[in-house]
């Protein structure tokens, strides 16, 4: 495919892009279309990004970045992929923080604040500015579960910091040198590990399966001709959509 | 921000339709799933793998006369980033047992399960570790653990209905008795499912799945999946080394026929690097950035089929890469979100499809093909296509959100799909309360390299794991099962490969012979090509700057 249809791809029509705005790249000027998210502006200026693009969907926490508009001090915060340009935006990418993170044994990790703060002793040293709050581009409360978590109450630092990326935004701005998204991830395993209670059903199926319960069955359908085949798939029961969790099929053959 | 008044203007059509259809799902009444034959008509009218000039036949290579994707054909009809005769194989940079290369999911699944066989492992990845499809994952990973209403039997079905009864019936067999092992597993890594109090996991249904066995982490699965696996291969920095932004371009043979390494790109300083490794796990993923038939993709930057491209110069086969996946509801507005999956599990959760006149036109759980072949002939055939604003001749279907929280109660939205509520709302759009405008985007390569059900190939000491392997999901995959084939045949591929390591005895002198047969080959046949493969990353330089750009140097995509 040539370059031009995939360019036209990424950021549409190009002959109707008259509506140019100025944007600072690293404090260099760059003319690019108003609609553009920053990512699709760097690369309509000239850059093939390496560094600083991932999912180009706002999840893997890749392209951090920083910028400031004309007439403000103040720092705002964004995911390149997902942040539309801004007429005179001064910006930079964060692509990467050495955020301190620690090694550890999550079986033998207990679930309390001591754990936390052995871990990441710095923890201790939050002085409640909330700046990584104001710093969160997915509007995570970062303070609340570094709070949580300096309580002991990893459960909730865990909810609380369900939808973090990592970006490592709030690590790059915070004057304690905390490393708030390293945290959250250990409060969320232990959450996961140690707080939450088992899912028995699924260990239950292991040992079912370990029986050798379910080889017949399906030895059956492997050796069967897709006449066959087709013929049980569309006669299998459909668990309904409104249905309870205690729902059983009408009959119990090949549970 | 939020909708033109153009498209309020519309969506009123859609809130007139909502009390029927939201009474009729309560009253359990679906609206018509397609039978089979008809599913069959759909998709051969429809679907763009049909379309004339979709395929090529290969003309070199191990599957020589196979028709696949244009694309993915202009991979394999290409040179070598290296020449054969300028690298010197006695410089080895990095040694180690297992090397895997890819650092998503099932990579990293892999990376963990050979270094518990007790190999020494180096995961070399193009982007940074993590940076992956699996990240992007967002419905849920399917298992048959409900012991009273669902089986692996179950599971079976449904995964061969949906890829048509042509998958690997063996690859199918393993993915499903792995399944709830795999649920286990993440459980114990200490990944935050959904749970009812009592521990139980939430489960829904997916497309074509005929129980609910769709274990979920909010609408985030993949990254809390991904997040998590990343997380204790960090913890075992010991044994795991990762080296990141270092693309595998092409494989090492020995003298034997073994595969016993890699050549690594460094992206960032230019230079290549040879990694000698007992066993090679090859998990790079998919190659939605190939963009097949100029669709828009969801998949992450860096899926650009390099494994495929590689694994079959050095003589594996291929199969299913006939079938491209294209997810039914990607975004088409507003234009910054533009491709972004909508999880497949708002439809799960109810959400019906409409057309401009606020007229269901297809049963929300069919399976992605025949779904996404049922909007592209409501908007090309039928007409009734939502026109997306500011973009000339394209369209759109709705996608009924707001019908969530009136089946499910208020909140149901936010609650359920935290990261998609947040984006749109960015966007000034509450799909709460607004439907999303939506249209099928290329989102999945069904296909890839031949493999056996323990993750070996033809070529002793290579494994494949992950998307960019082909079988499991026939022609078309299922909601829910790329999570869970990543995560199955990593683990498998791990196992596979530390234990091949472990047993291997020297490795013999090292080759890439097999490059040089390729390109003879290729002249042999005619191909008289300046593309080179993998691509690594594609290309989205304007022609403006290209133009202006003097003294650069391309070879293939990169500069």
């Amino acid at each position: 495919m040539s370059a031009v249809t995939q360019q036209l791809m990424e950021t549409d029509d190009l002959s109707i892009r008259t509506d140019l705005i100025p944007i600072f790249i690293m404090g260099k000027k760059y003319d690019v279309p108003s609609t553009l998210t920053i990512q699709k502006a760097l690369e309509y200026a000239g850059y093939q990004l390496i560094r600083g693009c991932g999912c180009r969907g706002g999840i893997c926490g890749a392209c951090a970045t920083v910028y400031r508009l004309p007439g403000s001090a103040k720092i705002n915060v964004g995911l390149a992929c997902q942040t539309v340009v801004l007429p005179n935006m001064y910006l930079t990418m964060i692509p990467f923080f050495p955020a301190n993170r620690a090694v550890y044994d999550l079986d033998e990790l207990e679930p309390d604040a001591q754990t936390i703060l052995k871990y990441y002793p710095e923890l201790a040293k939050c002085m409640g500015c909330n700046t990584c709050t104001k710093s969160c581009p997915m509007e995570i409360p970062v303070m609340e579960y570094i709070s949580a978590a300096l309580r002991g109450d990893i459960e909730k630092a865990a909810e609380i910091s369900m939808s973090c990326v990592m970006c490592g935004i709030c690590a790059a701005r915070c004057p304690a040198e905390l490393g708030q998204y390293n945290i959250g991830i250990m409060c969320r395993r232990i959450t996961g590990k140690h707080i939450k209670p088992r899912a028995d059903h699924v260990w239950e199926m292991i040992d079912r399966i370990n029986s050798g319960r379910y080889e017949t069955g399906l030895n059956e359908l492997i050796n069967s001709d897709v006449q066959k085949l087709r013929r049980l798939y569309v006669e299998r029961q459909t668990e309904p959509h409104t249905g309870h969790e205690e729902w059983t099929p009408d009959n119990n053959s090949n549970l | 921000m939020g909708y033109t008044p153009e498209l309020l203007e519309l969506i009123k059509r859609v809130e007139k339709t909502r009390p029927q259809r939201v009474a009729r799902k309560k009253a359990g009444e679906e609206f018509p799933a397609l039978t089979l034959d008809e599913r069959k008509v759909r998709l051969e009218k429809y679907h763009p793998d049909y379309r004339a000039g979709a395929l090529r036949e290969l003309k070199v290579g191990p599957s020589k006369g196979y028709s696949v994707a244009q694309e993915i054909a202009d991979q394999f009809e290409a040179k070598s980033r290296i020449d054969p005769d300028r690298i010197d194989l006695n410089e080895v940079h990095y040694e180690t047992d297992v090397l895997v290369i890819g650092g998503g999911g099932a990579g990293t699944a892999a990376a963990l399960m050979a270094e518990e066989a007790g190999a020494k492992v180096i995961i070399a990845t193009k982007l940074r570790h993590g940076d992956a499809n699996t990240m992007m994952a967002e419905g849920g990973i399917q298992a048959a653990t409900k012991s009273w209403k669902d089986s692996p039997y179950f599971h079976y079905l449904d995964v061969m209905g949906g890829g048509h009864f042509e998958n690997d019936p063996l690859l199918v067999k393993t993915m499903v008795l792995e399944a709830p092992k795999v649920i286990g597993w993440l459980e114990n890594l200490g990944c935050m499912f959904n749970k009812w109090p009592d521990g139980k996991m939430f489960t829904l249904h997916g497309a074509g799945t005929c129980r609910k066995r769709m274990h979920y982490a909010g609408d985030m699965t993949g990254a809390e999946i991904m997040r998590t696996l990343r997380d204790e291969a960090r913890n075992r920095i010991k044994n795991i080394g990762v080296l990141e932004f270092a693309p595998a371009v092409e494989l090492l043979l020995d003298e034997k026929g073994s595969c016993s390494g890699a050549v690594l790109y460094n992206l960032e300083t230019e230079e290549y690097f040879l990694v000698k490794a007992k066993s090679v796990i090859m998990a790079t993923g998919g190659s939605g950035r190939l963009h097949m038939q100029n669709f828009m993709t969801t998949n992450h930057y860096g899926a650009t089929g390099d494994g495929l491209a590689i694994g079959y110069r050095m003589g594996i086969r291929v199969r299913f890469l006939h079938a491209t996946q294209y997810h039914p509801t990607g975004a088409v507005f507003p234009e910054q979100a533009e491709g972004l999956l909508i999880t497949e599990k708002v439809r799960g959760a109810g959400a019906n499809l409409v057309n401009i006149d606020g007229e269901q036109f297809v049963f929300e759980r069919e399976p992605r093909d025949i779904e996404s072949s049922s909007i592209i002939r409501e908007c090309e055939k039928i007409g009734k296509g939502i026109p997306v604003p500011g973009q000339k001749g394209k369209f759109g279907v709705w996608l009924d959100s707001p019908m969530i929280d009136l089946l499910e109660g208020a909140g149901t939205v936010e609650r359920e799909f935290p990261a998609k509520f947040i984006l749109f709302k960015r966007y000034g759009i509450d799909i709460s309360q607004l439907p999303m405008l939506i249209y099928p985007t290329l989102h999945y390569q069904n296909g890839g390299l031949e493999y056996k059900p323990d993750c070996s190939t033809e070529i002793p000491g290579f494994f494949v794991a992950g998307e960019v392997g082909g079988g499991v999901h026939g022609a078309n995959r299922l909601m829910g099962n790329s999570l869970l084939d990543i995560s199955v045949f990593g683990r498998l591929a791990g196992q596979s490969a530390g234990t091949f390591a472990k047993d291997r005895g020297e490795i013999g002198a090292l080759s890439v012979e097999h490059v040089r047969k390729y390109h003879r080959e290729l002249e042999a046949e005619g191909v008289q090509t300046d593309r080179v493969s993998p691509m690594v990353l594609p290309d989205y330089t304007s022609p403006e700057v290209k133009k202006r750009q003097w003294t650069t140097n391309y070879v293939g995509s990169l500069r």
